[in-house]
């Protein structure tokens, strides 16, 4: 029974890892991937020299602690809330919204955005930005504001899911917990604090670990369509992903992005590690393996 | 979902109302992007140079819809693939993915230890974009096949694991054993008995595959050249990207020039994105109910 999903896994998530070998190698189309010369770790000292390696880095790492912490907090809020609705059906009704941008391509959204964003007829620019008598801002030109808009686009379309998840560790908890901390005389504060927050901790735990490891990956719909690949916003938008991408099949610079994509792979499993040693280090039970 | 009683410890009615207040601002927020989208394609041309991207169009027009649904070669043609491969891809996937999850749920499996770690190794490390890149195009010879649009997303391995975590909680062993003592085989128990009790998260997975193969635009952007073959999103993709992309591709153009004219370029491309996202959005509240229910995200400990 296992064995078609297990070629599968085979073709599409081992055959690649032995492919790893890429990075130390000069490929050219003439000699094919296994003819090609070794070449040691000149693909890795062209990295580091070409200076993008800091900047998509810093890039991918930071986003990547935002969008974690940002999305974490927002869709345990939005799970406590929900949680606290007395009317089933209208909370049924909130969810499909909140949830609703979660099923929509990353193509989609950058249409959503670019309609808020179009410099000429742009709602912000024709409408908000007008009616306060501001200039128009040319968005896809000016680099800087594009930190907040990748994280407001990220927390737009990821918190209603990670609250469903959430919703559902919270509807596994036994209502009698409840009951006996009403009779204690609990504040609804102090339920939410001693009942709900530690009983979903688990799996606030296991997302977290699962999203460290790839803090060195980032969404490349979110940084290379949103943006329209935009070249004045690189500086900001411009990501390990985006960077390997354009390496490889714009610039067909094999050696850079198989450098870079190695460094990507390597380090998010050292980061998966990592994390779950420091959880176990805490607490055993807690860590995923 | 049973309904909890529980008065006892409930919210007053004024945080309650702020709290349905706060709910409908954000529903409010989710939604008004796509209301904004939507608007800008039913708009006048004219209208839209003149005041903007509008929530309330001065003129109604319908020409955006006419002239994208005039074109077949274009839009019907990367519905048709979008649809093929959605359909293809879910049917695939939710069945191997099952296949593979029912048996590491069962605690008399011999290898389930085994390949529990083969399938949750793949969650740790993978081989990043560039080799699976080569071995699509150098050793599997995918480059510009369908093939190279179903394969990447068969197995999500996490996905896997709900499943599993669902067919352990579910399924109880007296079940199984009491089949087998009837005389079922392994493949009968599962097609007869396991898939028939497990309807939640198999229309919770079948939901996430369809999605997943619908909005997938990244593996045509990496593996599709020919025109021919391009799902509806890498078709929005150009579209958005190149405004003239679809313009050139209309083939309506040359029949009537007409309609051509005065053919708005932004109600167009926003008319393209309400229609790249209209089957989604129509079918996902159907799956909603099962979501809870599917989506209890176990321990991953094997």
């Amino acid at each position: 029974m296992t064995v078609p999903a297990a070629v599968v896994i085979v073709i599409h998530s081992y055959l690649p890892m032995f492919g790893l070998f890429i990075a130390f190698k000069n490929v050219n189309y003439i000699d094919g991937i296994w003819g090609s010369p070794w070449v040691g770790f000149d693909n890795f000292s062209f990295l580091f020299n070409s200076g993008s390696l800091w900047r998509i880095t810093r890039n991918t790492v930071l986003y990547s602690l935002a969008f974690m912490s940002i999305n974490l907090v927002l869709s345990v809020a939005l799970a406590l809330a929900v949680n606290e609705l007395r009317n089933r059906f209208l909370a049924k009704f909130y969810q499909t919204f909140i949830l609703m941008p979660y099923f929509l391509s990353m193509v989609v959204i950058s249409y959503l955005v670019y309609a808020f964003l179009n410099p000429t007829q742009g709602f912000m620019n024709a409408t908000v930005l007008e009616r306060f008598g501001i200039d128009p801002v040319f968005w896809y030109s000016e680099k800087e504001y594009w930190p907040f808009i990748l994280i407001l686009v990220n927390a737009w379309q990821g918190v209603g899911m990670g609250a469903v998840i959430y919703i559902a560790a919270m509807a596994g908890i036994d209502p009698e917990y409840y009951e006996a901390a009403v009779l204690d005389g609990a504040s609804k504060w102090r339920q939410i604090f001693h009942i709900t927050l530690p009983t979903i901790q688990p799996v606030v735990i296991i997302m977290t670990i699962l999203s460290m490891g790839s803090i060195f990956t980032a969404d490349f719909g979110l940084f290379y369509q949103v943006p329209l690949d935009s070249g004045a916003l690189y500086p900001t938008t411009d990501v390990v992903d985006t960077y390997v991408y354009r390496s490889l099949l714009e610039l067909n610079d094999i050696g850079m992005s198989s450098a870079a994509a190695f460094m990507q792979s390597v380090l998010g499993f050292v980061m998966v590690l990592a994390t779950n040693a420091v959880v176990r280090k805490i607490n055993r039970e807690q860590a995923l393996f | 979902m049973k309904t909890r009683s529980r008065h006892w410890s409930q919210i007053s009615p004024i945080s309650n109302a702020l709290l349905h207040m706060g709910f409908v601002a954000l529903s409010l927020l989710f939604v008004l992007p796509v209301v904004l989208v939507f608007m800008v394609s039913v708009s006048d041309g004219d209208a839209i140079l003149k005041n903007g991207y509008s929530f309330f169009p001065e003129t109604f027009s319908l020409v955006a819809y006419e002239a994208l649904f005039k074109d077949y070669s274009t839009i019907v043609g990367g519905y048709a693939v979008s649809i093929g491969i959605t359909i293809a891809g879910t049917i695939l996937s939710v069945l191997l993915m099952a296949l593979f999850a029912y048996p590491i749920s069962r605690g008399d499996y011999p290898f389930r230890a085994f390949f529990t770690f083969f399938l949750f190794f793949t969650m740790l490390f993978n081989g990043g974009m560039v080799s699976r890149y080569m071995v699509y195009t150098q050793v599997l010879d995918l480059k510009d096949s369908y093939m190279a649009l179903i394969l990447p997303l068969l197995i999500v391995p996490f996905n896997v694991i709900i499943m599993r975590t669902f067919f352990q909680s579910t399924i109880h062993p007296s079940l199984i054993d009491s089949a087998r003592i009837d005389g079922a085989g392994e493949i009968r128990i599962f097609f007869r008995i396991v898939l028939p009790l497990s309807l939640p998260v198999l229309a919770t997975m079948a939901l996430f595959s369809t999605i997943a193969y619908w909005n997938d635009w990244f593996n045509a952007l990496l593996y599709i050249d020919s025109e021919d073959k391009y799902p509806l999103q890498y078709l929005m993709r150009r579209v958005i990207n190149d405004v003239q992309y679809l313009r050139n591709n209309i083939t309506v153009a040359a029949q009537n020039p007409e309609l051509m004219s005065k053919l708005p370029d932004q109600s167009l491309q926003m008319a393209m994105a309400i229609v790249g996202m209209g089957p989604i959005l129509i079918v996902y509240p159907f799956f909603q109910k099962y979501f809870v229910k599917g989506l209890t995200v176990g321990a991953i400990k094997g």
